[in-house]
C-alpha cells in the first residue's frame, strides 16, 4: 500500500449516468475518501455492488470490483474476504437489494461478522425499475405499483441488524460529505462487519424522503451524549419511529472478526504445482 | 461375475444401521477382500425402514445385484423388504426373544438363525452392543476370522474409551460362540481373507478428497442429501492445508460465497444436490461472464422438486447442461465410478482455472452412498497435476494493459482464454460484471463488442475441444455388433452385466461416458454398430437424446426411474430383452 493515494485514485473514467442531484454521487464520493483515509489502495481493496441504481458504483470506481446477482453482494464478499484476509472488502448496494430480495443474506452477513464494510445506499424507492415502492419505503408512499402505498410497514434495517448480532451498526446522509466519509471511515477500520445505511435520497422518484426533509429531519449523534458501546441506548435511538439519526449508533469494541475466530489469517491464493505435502494421508484414513 | 457373497443389516432408522454396516465393510477391506456397499433409506432421522449393504469378494466388484446371502434384521419388516432377494441358502440372523420378533417367518428354505442379541449384548457389557452380537454370529456364519472386526471397532469407538472398545469386541465373540455353540450348521459361506491393501470410501469422500489433492481452498454450501459427505469430509481436512469450509444460510449464497473466494483468487467450490442446483442457476450466468473459475458439484438425486431425497436418479443432466437463462459456456463432466470421482474433480478445476468457466461435476446418491474398496495406489498423489491457467502477477502484468495502463481481464484473445490478476496484483485491478462488458470489465451494449465477448467466451469451449482429452472409457469387446452407451455411475453395473452376458453369448462394446459437453462424438462408433442402447437412470433419455441429436440416428433406451440403481444382473437381462425383441415392422 502506497502512503500518497488520493481518494481520486479509486475514481473510473467512466462517468456516472446517475440523475444529476442524486444522492448516490456523494454516498461513492464518501467512500472513495474513507478508503483513501484508511490507507488502502486500488490494488488491494475489492467492491461489490449490487444491482440497481447503487449497483453502477463498482463501474465508476476503480478497484478489483464484480458487480453481480441482484441481492446477492454480501456472499460474494464474504468469499472475497474469506479467501484473501489481506484485502479491503467493501460491499456496496441498494435499499431493495440488501433489504429485500438480498434481506436473507444481510441478517446471516451481520450475524457473520466477517470483517468488511457494507455500504446501503437507501434512497426508499426503486429509482432503475422507475419508482416502485422499496423495502423501506414509507407505509403510505404512492407509487406506480402501489398506488394507495404499500400497507405494510418499512423495514427497519438498523433494528434487524442489532437484532442479528451486529458490531456495527451506522447512519449516514450523503449530502453532509464530512460526516459521511467520516462513518464510513469508522466502518472500515472497525473489527468485523461495518454497517453503514446512507440516506442517499432519490431526486427523480421520491418526493417524500428528499434533501429537504433530511437535513430538517436528522440529528448528529455527536451532537448528542448518545454511548454508542451502550446496546440499549442504540436499540431505544434505532426504534424511534420519529427521528432520524446520523453517526455510530452501536460498536462493540471487543468485536472479533469471523474469519479470525475460524483461523484464517492468509491468502487462499497460492497453492502448490501439484497436490499438498502428506496428501497420501488423506488416503490412509480410509484403510 | 466374481464369486461373491451379498450381506445386509436392516433396521429401523436411528438402530445404528449405517455404522454397524460401516464396521464390517471395513473389516473386510482391511482383510484384504473387496467391498461394494449401498443403501436403502429414507428421508427421516427414526423410525422406518433402512438398510446398509454389502457385497464383496476376493474379486472386484462394481455393482449391486438381487440377491442376499446374510441378512442381519433388526425388525420385521427389514425381512419383508428383501424377500425378493433372499433364496433358500440365505441365513436370517435375528433376535427371536424380543417381543416384535418372535412370530418371524422366514421366507422360502431359508435358515433362520435366532441369536438373543439384546442377552448377549447385556451380557458384554449393554444392550446397546447388540448390533455388534450380530456381527459375531455373522462372522460365524461366513467363516470370517472375527479379529478382522478388532481393528474396525477400534476406529469406530477408540474416542470412547478402551473399556468400551474391550467390550465391544467381547460382544462380538459371543455372538460368535452363540451360534457355534447353538446351530450345529455349515453355512456354506467362506469369506477368506488375502493379504492385499486396500481403502474403503464413497463418491462424496472421492469427491472431497480430490478437491483438497487439486488445490481446493474454499469450500462454501448448504447441507442437503446426498452432498452432505463433500462438505462434512472437507470440513476440518481442508483447514489442515490453508482452507476453510462455510456453511452458507443458502445454496444462493453459496454459490456467490465460492465465486467471492475464486475472484480472490483461490481454488473454490460448491456441492449440492438437484433443489440446490435450482437456485445456484441464478448465478451459473455471472460465473460464466464474469470468467470466473469454479467447480459446482451436482449429486444428483431423485425429482423433480423434492422428489424422493434419498433414492438414485441420473435427471439433472439437462439442467446442468441448458440451466440458465441466455447461453452460458460451461463444462459438464460427470465422473463414471467412486475413484474417478477423485480424479474428475481434480481435472475439473483444471479445466475451470485454465478456461476460466464454470465446470459441473455431476455425480449421483448412487456414488455418494457406495463405500468401495481401492488400493492406495488408485488415489496417487504424484500422479495429481495443478494448471492454473493464464494468471499473471506483478511482473508481466503490464503485458495486458491497455494504452491507458488498464488492465484487460477479458481480453478477446485468439483462443477465448484472457489473463488473469488476483487481487492484490499491482496494477492488476479491475471491475467484471455480469452485465455484457468489454476487455476491460465495463459494461456495454456495443454491438461489436458484444459479439467479440460472446465469440470469445464460447471460442473457450472450442479451445477446450481442440486441447483436452473428453473421451470416453471403453469395455467389453471393440469389435461387436451391439454398442452399449451409458454415462455416470452405471458404469460398474454394466461392466459386471457384460460379463454375465458373454456367458450367455452375447458380446457387446460397451463406451461410458464421463463428459457430457464438450462431449466425445459418437457418429463413427454408432455408425459402425447394428444395435445402439443407451442406459441412463431417468425416465426420459436425457443422454439418449442428446446422442440421438449429435448423430442423428435414433437408438435404444434402457431406463430406470424407480429410485434404485441399476443392478447387473437386472441390466443384463434388459439388454437381452432389448436385443431379442422382435424388430418393430418398418411403417
Amino acid at each position: 500500500m502506497s502512503s500518497d493515494v488520493r481518494f481520486t485514485d479509486f475514481k473510473s473514467d467512466k462517468q456516472p449516468t446517475w440523475c444529476p442531484g442524486c444522492g448516490d454521487f456523494g454516498t461513492m464520493n464518501g467512500m472513495m475518501k474513507a478508503l483513501a483515509e484508511t490507507g488502502n489502495d486500488p490494488d488491494n481493496t475489492f467492491i461489490v455492488a449490487g444491482i440497481g441504481c447503487s449497483g453502477k458504483i463498482g463501474t465508476y470506481m476503480h478497484s478489483y470490483a464484480l458487480h453481480g446477482v441482484h441481492g446477492r453482494a454480501l456472499p460474494v464478499g464474504i468469499g472475497v474476504k474469506m479467501a484473501n484476509p489481506n484485502l479491503e472488502v467493501m460491499v456496496s448496494g441498494g435499499d431493495g437489494d440488501g433489504y429485500s430480495i438480498g434481506a436473507g443474506h444481510f441478517i446471516h452477513a451481520v450475524r457473520r461478522n466477517v470483517d468488511m464494510s457494507y455500504v446501503v445506499m437507501d434512497n426508499r424507492i426503486y429509482g432503475l425499475t422507475k419508482g416502485q415502492a422499496s423495502p423501506t419505503s414509507r407505509e403510505d408512499f404512492e407509487t406506480s405499483t402501489s398506488p394507495d402505498g404499500p400497507n405494510q410497514p418499512p423495514v427497519n434495517p438498523k433494528a434487524l441488524a442489532l437484532a442479528s448480532g451486529a458490531t456495527f451498526i451506522a447512519q449516514s446522509f450523503s449530502s453532509n460529505a464530512q460526516r459521511h466519509a467520516e462513518i464510513v471511515q469508522e466502518a472500515i477500520e472497525h473489527d468485523g462487519f461495518g454497517f453503514v445505511n446512507v440516506y442517499s435520497p432519490c431526486v427523480t422518484f421520491n418526493d417524500v424522503d428528499t434533501y429537504d426533509y433530511f437535513r430538517d429531519a436528522i440529528v448528529d449523534l455527536d451532537e448528542t451524549d448518545h454511548d454508542r458501546t451502550d446496546r440499549d441506548q442504540a436499540k431505544d435511538k434505532i426504534l424511534e419511529s420519529d427521528k432520524e439519526y446520523m453517526g455510530v449508533l452501536y460498536q462493540d469494541e471487543g468485536s472479533v472478526p469471523f474469519e479470525e475466530r475460524e483461523g484464517v489469517t492468509e491468502s487462499m491464493a497460492e497453492i502448490p504445482d501439484g497436490a499438498p505435502e502428506g496428501a497420501m494421508d488423506l488416503v490412509r484414513e480410509f484403510y | 461375475m466374481p464369486e461373491d457373497l451379498n450381506w445386509a443389516i436392516g433396521g429401523e432408522a436411528g438402530d445404528g444401521i449405517d455404522s454397524t454396516g460401516k464396521i464390517f465393510a471395513q473389516a473386510l477391506s482391511r482383510a484384504g477382500r473387496h467391498v461394494f456397499t449401498s443403501k436403502d433409506f429414507a428421508s427421516r432421522i427414526r423410525g422406518g425402514y433402512t438398510a446398509y449393504k454389502v457385497r464383496t469378494s476376493v474379486d472386484r466388484v462394481e455393482s449391486v445385484v438381487d440377491r442376499l446371502d446374510i441378512l442381519i434384521a433388526l425388525t420385521e419388516r427389514t425381512i419383508h423388504e428383501n424377500e425378493d432377494e433372499l433364496h433358500d441358502d440365505s441365513v436370517i440372523i435375528y433376535d427371536g426373544e424380543r417381543s416384535t420378533m418372535q412370530d418371524v417367518e422366514v421366507p422360502g428354505d431359508a435358515t433362520a438363525l435366532e441369536v438373543p442379541l439384546k442377552r448377549l449384548a447385556e451380557d458384554a457389557g449393554g444392550a446397546i452392543m447388540l448390533n455388534v452380537v450380530a456381527l459375531g454370529a455373522a462372522c460365524e456364519v461366513t467363516n470370517f476370522p472375527i479379529e478382522n472386526l478388532d481393528e474396525s471397532l477400534k476406529k469406530r469407538f477408540g474416542d470412547k474409551g478402551e473399556a468400551i472398545v474391550e467390550n465391544n469386541k467381547e460382544a462380538a465373540r459371543k455372538g460368535q460362540e452363540y451360534v457355534r455353540e447353538e446351530f450345529d450348521e455349515d453355512f456354506d459361506y467362506d469369506l477368506e481373507t488375502t493379504d492385499a491393501d486396500y481403502v474403503l470410501l464413497n463418491g462424496d469422500e472421492a469427491i472431497g478428497m480430490g478437491a483438497i489433492a487439486a488445490g481446493c481452498r474454499f469450500y462454501a454450501g448448504y447441507p442437503i442429501t446426498p452432498a452432505t459427505d463433500v462438505m462434512e469430509y472437507m470440513t476440518g481436512r481442508v483447514d489442515q492445508y490453508g482452507g476453510k469450509v462455510v456453511q452458507a444460510e443458502d445454496e444462493l449464497s453459496a454459490i456467490n460465497m465460492a465465486l467471492g473466494a475464486a475472484r480472490a483468487g483461490a481454488r473454490a467450490m460448491t456441492a449440492t444436490s438437484g433443489p440446490g442446483i435450482d437456485l445456484m442457476t441464478e448465478t451459473f450466468g455471472l460465473v460464466a461472464t464474469s470468467e470466473t473459475p469454479l467447480v459446482i458439484c451436482d449429486v444428483m438425486r431423485s425429482g423433480p422438486s423434492t422428489g424422493m431425497p434419498t433414492k438414485q436418479e441420473q435427471g439433472d443432466l439437462n439442467m446442468t447442461l441448458y440451466g440458465g437463462h441466455g447461453e452460458i459456456p460451461r463444462f459438464v463432466v460427470a465422473p463414471t465410478t467412486v475413484s474417478e470421482c477423485f480424479w474428475k474433480t481434480v481435472e475439473a478445476f483444471n479445466l475451470a482455472e485454465k478456461y476460466q468457466t464454470p465446470v459441473f461435476l455431476v455425480s449421483d446418491l448412487a456414488m455418494a452412498v457406495t463405500e468401495q474398496t481401492f488400493s492406495p495406489e488408485t488415489f496417487d498423489m504424484d500422479e495429481v497435476e495443478i494448471d492454473r491457467g493464464k494468471v499473471v502477477d506483478g511482473d508481466d502484468v503490464d503485458t495486458w494493459l491497455d494504452e491507458k495502463g488498464r488492465f484487460q481481464a477479458h481480453f478477446p484473445a485468439a483462443d477465448g482464454v484472457s489473463p488473469r490478476a488476483f487481487p492484490g496484483t499491482t496494477d492488476g485491478a479491475h471491475m467484471t460484471t455480469g452485465l455484457e462488458h468489454d476487455e476491460l470489465g465495463r459494461r456495454t451494449e456495443d454491438t461489436d463488442v458484444r459479439i467479440e465477448q460472446v465469440d470469445k467466451r464460447q471460442r473457450k469451449v472450442e479451445t477446450a475441444r481442440e486441447q483436452e482429452n473428453f473421451d470416453y472409457r471403453e469395455f467389453g469387446d471393440a469389435d461387436a455388433d451391439t454398442l452399449v452407451i451409458s454415462w455416470g455411475s452405471n458404469e460398474g453395473a454394466l461392466r459386471e452385466g457384460l460379463t454375465l452376458l458373454e456367458d450367455d453369448g452375447y458380446d457387446i462394446r460397451f463406451l461410458s461416458v464421463p463428459y457430457i459437453f464438450p462431449r466425445p462424438d459418437l457418429t463413427e462408433e454408432i455408425q459402425a454398430a447394428d444395435n445402439v442402447i443407451v442406459v441412463e437412470c431417468n425416465a426420459t433419455g436425457q443422454f439418449a437424446d442428446i446422442i440421438e441429436h449429435d448423430v442423428l440416428e435414433r437408438v435404444e433406451r434402457i431406463n430406470k426411474y424407480n429410485g434404485v440403481r441399476f443392478k447387473a444382473d437386472e441390466l443384463a437381462d434388459e439388454i437381452k430383452q432389448t436385443l431379442d425383441k422382435p424388430q418393430e415392422a418398418a411403417q
